[in-house]
């Protein structure tokens, strides 16, 4: 029965995903990307996770994304000067091939590595597992010098956002 | 019950993706949708494995990949823009003041 949630939901976040590199307008490559958020959100609920799911879209669908979109929106792009880039950078065969056999090396490492693993009896986890209060209670108590460490980090990046993208004013 | 493989290879298809991405565009916004793609792929290996194991570390852990995750696309984002500023363009090949 999950089965027939995953399959669908995991087809979807690799099209979109392939959509966002595929296309040529930074626009349909952000919306792609919206979609594939949504589509993770969900295998996210399918995982008891409903806290991150919940935080996968007010964060990333809503905020980050709508960066984006304010971003190509105001640097105005239109796809201009992009119609070759899928062409090879670098015209150097000899490595090319070797950075693609390199790849290919590291690839079945990965699934040998996968296929090759004992999964086969999770614990099932109680009904309460993955709720905010279960989550916040962890996040409060245990980890919490690493959580006051990421609010230092995000206003660090505030700062540095303002300091960066504000003009020159000498 | 979908067993933890399948979610294993979605998160290393995604971060696969992500990296031909990276690889392949130009354009410095798309590079940074590709960085995203690539974390949200991690993403999904931290929770399966959290599910798996019935522990809680990895949904914080995740939690914590999301702040990095915002921290970096507006600072990213800023400094395009001041490229942007100096260059009005946002094709990578065309940013190689450092060189040299």
């Amino acid at each position: 029965m999950e089965l027939l949630i995953f399959y669908p939901l995991a087809g979807l976040c690799i099209i979109f995903a392939l959509g966002v590199i595929i296309n040529n307008s930074p626009v349909n490559s952000a919306m792609s990307l919206i979609g594939m958020m949504l589509g993770l959100a969900g295998i996210f609920v399918l995982q008891q996770a409903h806290f991150i799911a919940i935080l996968q879209i007010i964060i990333y669908a809503g905020a980050i994304m709508v960066l984006f979109m304010f971003v190509i929106m105001l640097l105005n792009l239109k796809g201009k000067g992009e119609d070759e880039q899928w062409q090879s950078r670098d015209k150097n065969m000899l490595l090319n091939v070797l950075a693609g056999l390199l790849v290919t090396g590291v690839l079945y490492k990965i699934i040998d590595t996968i296929n090759s693993g004992d999964f086969t009896s999770p614990a099932l986890p109680p009904d309460t597992f993955g709720t905010v209060r279960e989550v916040g209670t962890i996040l409060f108590t245990e980890f919490v010098l690493p959580f006051e460490v990421a609010s230092i980090l995000l206003l660090v990046a505030m700062i540095g956002a303002v300091v960066l993208a504000k003009s020159k004013v000498d | 019950m979908v067993p933890l493989t399948h979610y294993l290879f979605l998160s290393a298809t995604l971060f696969v993706i992500g990296v031909a991405g990276v690889l392949v565009k130009r354009n410095a916004i798309v590079v940074f949708m590709s960085i995203e793609i690539m974390l949200n792929a991690v993403n999904i290996s931290l929770i399966a494995f959290d599910r798996y194991l019935n522990l809680h570390d990895g949904q914080i852990f995740s939690f914590m990949v999301m702040c990095v995750a915002a921290a970096e696309v507006s600072v990213g984002l800023a400094i395009i823009i001041s490229l942007f500023r100096n260059k009005p363009t946002t094709n990578l090949d065309d940013f190689n003041i450092m060189k040299s």
